[in-house]
This record gives C-alpha cells, structure tokens and sequence, in this order.
C-alpha cells in the first residue's frame, strides 16, 4: 500500500514506516543531511535534514511521513538555518579543507557547497584535539569530528564490536574509543569494518591511501552532493 | 556521608559490592558509579576496569556516562569536594565573595585541586536551595546560609581533615519555609488515606476522577495528566513487559525547590499518588529519579518508603489485596538538568548518557526499557492523592477554568520572606510579591531561565496556563540589579547543561555564552544583537529538545524589556572585534596574582 505527502509541491509516495527521508531519497528528492546513512538507524543529531511539516520545522530522518503531510526543504528560510548549522560545525572543530586529505570526499564541505556557504558568520573555537596514529592501517583525526555517531553505529550494529562511543557533554562532547588506553591499535577495528567506512568528514582515515585520487578528481568534485547518492565512501 | 578510606575492601571490593546491591544490573550504571565514587571520591580506572569486567559492557558506555554528568570524576578532586551554587540569586547574595575567600583560604584555585590532594572548588548549577543561599554542596551535601564566618568554619574543618559525619549538623539543616499553604502543604491526609479512597474505585473509575479534575502537569509543559496516563493503560504490553510510573524530582531548573520540600516533609502524599497511578494505569513498577544535589534526602526516603512496605501501603498486596502489586526504587541523578527531561530522564534510569530520545514513540508507549511508562512531576503526584481522596470535582472548582487547583511557587530573590507560596491558579503576581515581602521590584523571573521575565508593568498578569504557565521559580530582582547579568548567567548556566547532542544547541549556547561575555566586557555592537535575534530562531526551529528551544528566551526577554542595561555595555554602534590587548593580559595577571591598575592597560567595566 502506498500513500502520498508533497515535498516542495511535489508529490512523494512512501510506504507505511518509511520516513520523509527515507521517502524523498527513494523518490530522488535530496535533502540535506550528515548524521543519517539510509543503512543505519536514523541518529537525528545533525538538524541539517530540518523541514517544515504544515509548518512546523523537525528532523525529516526521524519524522514519519504521513499521508497528505505538506513539507518544505527547499527554501531560503530554512537553507539558510542550514548552511548557520553547517558553519557552527566548521566552527567547533578545527577544518582546514586545504590540507585535508578528504577534501573533495568530504560530506560537510560537499553540503557546505551545495547551501551556497559563504561568509563567515560565528569565531572558530580551536578547540585542541588529538590525533591517534597508534593502528597499523587507520589515522583517526578528532580534529574534524562532528559527532554524527555514524561510526558508533556502524561498529555495533553491523560490525558487532563496539569500537566507538561518545563521550562528554554540551560543548565537550567527544568520541572515544573502546580500550582501557583510550588507543585505537588496542581495540579490535580492522581497515575493513564498516565503521571504517561510514564517516562524513575526515576523522577516520585509511593510512597510505591519502591522495590517491588526485584532489579535482574526487566524488564531489565532479558532481554536488545532491547528485551524489550514498554509498560507503570505498565505492567512491 | 564521610570523607572515606577504601580500606580495607580495596577498590575492587568496593566495585565488587556496589555491583552486587544493584544486582549486576547495567541499566542501574549512573547508581553504581554514584556509589562506586561514594566510598573511593573518584573513579579511578581500576574501578572502570572492575565495573566493565562485572558488567560485560563496552568500556565506552561506562566511560560515556562517566564523562557525562558532573558529579562524576575520572580524576581524583580531594576528600573534600565542594561546588558552591551559581545561580543568580546565589550571586545576589554574595557567593562570588564566599567562593573566593573559600579559595584563598584554602590555597585552592577555582576548579582545580590543591596541591595536597585534599580538597577541590568549583562552582555549579542551582543546587534548589535559592530560598536559604547561598549554598554549596560538599561531597554532594547541601550546606545552607554561607557566611564569612561559616565559610572560615569550613576552612578549619577540612584543614583538620574532620569526616563530614562530624561537622556541624547546622550545617546540613534545610529548612521548609512554608510561607503559605493551601490543599497541598495544608492536607491533613494520613497514610494510605489515598490508596483507600483510590481502591474503592475500579481503575477506570480512578483514571475517570483524574480526568474530571483537569489536573496538569506541574513540570512546566502542562500536560494533561488524565490523557496521559490514559494513554499508558491504553498501550499494549509485549510479553514480558509491565507499565511504569516515574516520578520526575530532577527539580533542576534554578530557582526551583518546591519539590524538595514535598519529599522532605510529603514524602507519603507524593509516594501515595506515584500508587495511584499505579492503580489507574495498571502500572507495577515505579522509580523516583531524584536530582543529585538532594542526596540529603535519599537515606530518609529510602526510609519512607521501607515503612510503608512494612504498612502494606507498597510492594506486594498492597491494602492486602492480591495481585495489587507495586514498588518504588530510587534513582539518584549525578548533576545534569537535562535528566529533568522526560525522555533523558528515562535514559540515565537506564544508566546511560541523559540525551533525549527521538519521539515519536512517546514515553506513554515506548519508555523505560521501551515498556509503557509515565514520567510526572512531584507535585503532581501529590496532586492525584488528593483528587483520590476529594474527587475530580472538587480538585476542578478550585483555580481557574483552564488551570485547575493550587501551584506551589518557589519565591526567591529580594524579598523578605523567600520560601514556599501556595496558591490556587490565577494569583496576580502583584499578589505574590507583595505577601514575599518585595519592595521596588524591577522584575519577576517566572519558570526559570527557560521560563518568562516580568516587568513592573506586567505585575496584574496571572500565574496560570492562560496567561503566565511556570514549572514553580518565582525570582525577584529590585531596582539595583542588573537585568544584563542576570541573562549572562542563565546563558552560561544553559551553555554548561546543554547535553551536546544536537548541533544547534551544542554549538549555538557556546556561541551565545561568548556573545553576552563580550558584551560583558564592553566589546559589543549593535550588530550582536541582530546575531543574538537570528540565534534565537535557529535554536527554536532546530533544536531536538526544550533545553535548545528556550535557551535564548532569557536573552531575548531582557532585550525587549530591559534594553538600557544592554545598551550601557556597548561601546561602539556596530562592529566590535572581540579581542582586546588588555583582556590578552589576563592571563598573564592571573599568573602573577597581580590586580593593580598598573597591570591592565585601562579599567575595565566593573564585574557583577
Ligand atoms: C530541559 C528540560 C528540563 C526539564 N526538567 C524538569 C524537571 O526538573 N522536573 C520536571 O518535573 N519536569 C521537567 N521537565 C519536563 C519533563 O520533560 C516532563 O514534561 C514532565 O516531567 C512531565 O510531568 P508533568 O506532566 O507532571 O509536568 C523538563 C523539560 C525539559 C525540556
Ligand atoms: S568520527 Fe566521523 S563518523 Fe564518527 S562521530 Fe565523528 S564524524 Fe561521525
Ligand atoms: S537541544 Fe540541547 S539539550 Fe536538547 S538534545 Fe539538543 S543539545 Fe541536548
Ligand atoms: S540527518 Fe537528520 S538530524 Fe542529521
């Protein structure tokens, strides 16, 4: 049984449980969004998926769709609610798209392009955070994390290893990893997990593959985000 | 309440017997690091390191809570730990002055430990005592009514290395300050009165009585308490699952202590409604989550509630009916406002981070250990033992058309006579503040930072859901305060309890904190205001719960009402930097203890 909602005055059909975005990216209607990967359970952290909903705003990974609901996503109001929410998460962490090796893969800058980022609106925090270099095969770089808990996930639910977790709270809220030395080599993360696949942004990193697609080639480079559907970043 | 020695069970034997009284239960973890941190004053990583080993759960999730709430430390703080209360009122009493020679005395900088390990000081949020502060907590225990001469009392005793349970029992006295009463503070029930009158009732009959009173919630939103429990006995349970009945005393926002003085002196009225409802929804388990800062009253209530399991009023066959089974467990909260959050709270009762669910589900359906449950505030639990006891008739003429019976304020500030003020809904604030004894009001701060700022004008408005709603604060500010600060410190008390989990609230509180510290120092423009405006609406529109939705509401209200306070702190008309030479100097003068003129390169605007 299918049943139908507007999005933006187009009309989506969904069936019975499926979310709005889980409707929408069915429908190829995309709306903005970094803490939600359609394999996962939706986490609804990021408010970067807000819409209206017969004008109330909510999060459209979290919210049900309804039959004959009426949502807006694509407006200057709340496009422009998002591209403040994208810069409080360049704010809070340290990004230098420059010398990231994701720039190009990266989900936060991609989205940051597509709402049309531009002026620098709040002061950056520099927060000071680590780096763990200690795996054989994965660089994690905390300075870029933007606690989408994607990785958290992904390491329990498909990879069933708990490898990942958040801590802290408010404004110091951090990830950390699951081993008495706070160390990723003291964990049981292999290269080939799932939540080495899952991350957004430029935390969890491969070591030895930095710039093997040369910057200009890569996924966002060649096509906007809004284009790009979501697969796992090695299907890139 | 002791400043203990591990010996000689070893932190391994301490682990090893908490873990074994909350019956090697995960879902008890914020009791079992409470405890753990009881008897060792910290968490030390062996203890992590037993816990996880005792539990079988992932290092993180003990980790994660650990590092979520404040009264838990993974780094040792001394035997004694003392956190001095920060609201605003507390400062209007002088705890600034108190914290500082409470630090100098003690040879201990703000926020960190002495250099002997003996004791740390820090500050904290509203600790619920703004009718006897300034106040602190020391290894978690409420000391009222700090003076210069109790602080130097202090000094003495933890220099001496006195154990707690030997200083002066003064010290530790909270007083009720009941100022006025009514149905509630007034009620002459005995126990079990309600259960009686509640059991001569079918459930439905019972639900039907709460329905008729027009009873709402007393936590602030003003739910309708009928439909909510409705909806619980209405939910389906899974195999295995029973109903459950929460009663909410997280009491966190400041100024708020009405519910302290239900559970010290109405410990039986509130446990007495949690069964009704019991009965009504068909509910068999209950938890009363019990803010941190009120650990004084855990060991009395732990005692009600053991009598009246003896008295047949809890537990198995309750009145000596078969089948009529209900118990109350009490969960003690580790300094985090958010677990007043109804779905946060659930969380932390399953031992986790207190971050508030996704809903839809709805607690009524899908709340503690995803079993039906309803969470309810103090009061208003000690609102259903009297509707059982009077009926929904009776309850319902009293009040006003839309807000049904009395409401207990929380009167603090400057007045004379702070403490409890009961009054059946539609009191003018007028009213309350000349029986407070206040004089040239400037303005009432109603329902807390998250609540409303009154000004004079507005003083013939009502207490009641049609005009002024409030979870209980009543705080009073006369002509010579500064209504600026007193937006400052509810931002920075938001920015300190924003849980972090959603991005504009975890980022935008930071922002916002920084924005009124620069108008602070004198370094704002009229171009903040207009960022502080488009602030307020992306936590409005995007936040995930009431603590983002409401955090510029102090902020936005003193703009519009007080805007001279704001005005006299802008130095320039549009953009200011934010860096200044002098305050660049700051730290250099604080290195050096040096606060002589010479040490800065012009006066700065005066603190407070
Ligand atoms: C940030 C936040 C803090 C809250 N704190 C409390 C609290 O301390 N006590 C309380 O009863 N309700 C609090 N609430 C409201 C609860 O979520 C919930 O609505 C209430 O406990 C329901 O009980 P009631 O219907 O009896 O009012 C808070 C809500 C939010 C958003
Ligand atoms: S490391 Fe990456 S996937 Fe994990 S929480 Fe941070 S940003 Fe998200
Ligand atoms: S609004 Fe604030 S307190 Fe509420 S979920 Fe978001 S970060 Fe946490
Ligand atoms: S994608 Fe919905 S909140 Fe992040």
């Amino acid at each position: 049984m299918s049943d139908t909602f507007t999005l933006d005055g187009k009309t989506i059909s969904f069936t019975e449980g499926q979310t709005i975005m889980q409707a929408a990216t069915d429908a190829g209607v995309y709306i903005p969004h970094l803490c939600y990967l359609p394999e996962l359970k939706p986490h609804g952290s990021c408010k970067l998926c807000t819409v209206k909903i017969n004008g109330r705003e909510t999060s459209s990974c979290t919210m049900r769709a309804a039959a004959g609901m009426v949502v807006e996503s694509d407006t200057e109001e709340i496009n422009s609610q998002r591209r403040a929410l994208i810069h409080m998460l360049f704010v809070e962490g340290n990004h230098l798209c420059p010398t990231c090796e994701v720039s190009g893969n990266c989900k936060l800058q991609a989205t940051a392009y597509h709402l049309g980022f531009m002026s620098p609106q709040f002061d950056h925090f520099f927060p000071i955070r680590r780096v763990d270099a200690s795996h054989p095969d994965i660089w994690l770089d905390f300075n870029r994390c933007i606690l989408c808990s994607l990785c958290v996930q992904a390491s329990r639910d498909v990879d069933g290893k708990n490898v990942f977790g958040l801590s802290g709270r408010g404004i110091k809220s951090r990830l950390i990893v699951n081993s008495k030395s706070g160390k990723l080599a003291d964990t049981d993360m292999a290269v080939t997990d799932k939540a080495a696949q899952v991350c957004p942004v430029g935390v969890i990193l491969k070591k030895r593959t930095a710039f093997k697609t040369p910057i200009g080639e890569r996924t966002y480079d060649k096509k906007p985000i809004s284009e790009v559907p979501d697969t796992p970043a090695k299907e890139r | 309440m002791n400043t203990n020695s591990i010996q000689p069970e070893g932190i391994t034997g301490v682990v090893d017997r908490v873990v074994a009284r909350w019956r090697h239960d995960p879902t008890c973890m914020v009791q079992i690091l409470r405890e753990v941190q009881e008897t060792c004053d910290w968490l030390p990583p062996e203890a992590i390191d037993r816990t996880q080993e005792l539990l079988g759960v992932p290092r993180t999730s003990i980790e994660g809570v650990a590092h979520f709430y404040s009264f838990f430390y993974t780094q040792p703080r001394g035997l004694y730990r003392i956190l001095v209360s920060d609201n605003i009122t507390d400062r209007m009493l002088g705890n600034m002055a108190l914290l500082d020679r409470l630090c100098q005395s003690l040879w201990v900088e703000p926020g960190k430990v002495s250099e002997d390990g003996l004791v740390s000081v820090d500050t904290t949020s509203d600790t619920g005592m703004g009718d006897q502060g300034p106040a602190l907590l020391v290894n978690n225990y409420a000391v009222t009514r700090l003076s210069e001469a109790r602080v130097d009392e202090i000094v003495d005793l933890v220099r001496g290395k006195v154990p707690l349970a030997q200083w002066p029992a003064d010290y530790f006295k909270v007083e009720d300050n009941v100022r006025r009463a009514d149905i509630m503070l007034g009620h002459a029930l005995k126990p079990g009165d309600a259960l009686r009158a509640a059991w001569g009732r079918a459930p439905a009959a019972m639900l039907e009585e709460i329905k008729r009173s027009n009873l709402r919630g007393r936590g602030g939103a003003g739910f309708t308490t009928g439909l909510k429990w409705e909806a619980c006995r209405n939910a389906p349970l899974k195999a295995g699952q029973q109903r459950i009945v929460v009663c909410n005393a997280d009491e966190g926002e400041p100024g708020t202590f009405k519910d302290r003085v239900l559970l010290a002196s109405h410990a039986d009225l509130v446990f007495e409604g949690m069964t009704v409802a019991a009965y009504a929804v068909g509910a068999t388990r209950g938890f009363l989550y019990l803010r941190g800062e009120y650990r004084h009253l855990l060991d009395s209530l732990n005692g009600v509630l053991e009598r009246r399991r003896q008295e047949g009023l809890l537990g198995k066959g309750i009145l000596g009916v078969p089948g009529a089974d209900f118990d109350i467990e009490i969960h003690l909260g580790a300094g985090a406002y958010i677990c007043g959050e109804e779905s946060a709270l659930i969380e932390s009762l399953e031992g986790k981070r207190g971050t508030p669910r996704n809903r839809p589900p709805f607690p009524v359906t899908n709340g503690y250990q995803d079993q039906p449950t309803i969470v309810n505030n103090v009061e208003t639990f000690a609102a259903a033992a009297l509707i059982a006891v009077h009926g929904g008739d009776w309850y319902a003429s009293i009040g006003t058309k839309q807000s049904a019976g009395t409401k207990i304020l929380s009167v603090s500030g400057d007045c004379e006579r702070p403490g409890l003020y009961e009054y059946p809904f539609g009191v003018t604030v007028r009213q309350v503040l000349e029986d407070c004894g206040a004089r040239d009001t400037q303005a009432v701060q109603v329902s807390g930072p998250s609540g409303v700022c009154v000004g004079a004008g507005e003083f013939d408005r009502r207490i009641g859901f049609e005009d002024i709603p409030t979870a209980g604060a009543f705080m009073v500010f006369d002509q010579s305060r500064d209504m600026f600060e007193v937006a400052r410190n509810f931002v920075h008390f938001f920015q300190h309890e924003s849980c972090g989990f959603c991005t504009p609230c975890r980022v935008g509180t930071s922002l916002l904190k920084n924005m009124m510290d620069k108008l602070h120092k004198g370094l704002g423009s009229r171009f903040d205001f207009a960022e502080i405006e488009q602030l307020n609406q992306l936590l409005k529109a995007t936040s995930h719960c009431g603590l983002g939705h409401t955090a510029c509401n102090p902020v936005l209200d003193t703009v519009a009402k007080f805007r001279p306070a704001y005005d006299q702190r802008l130095r320039r008309q549009d953009f200011m930097p934010a860096f200044d030479l002098d305050m660049a100097l700051a730290e250099a003068r604080q290195m050096t203890g040096r606060q002589d003129s010479g040490a800065h390169f012009k006066t700065e605007f005066g603190e407070g």
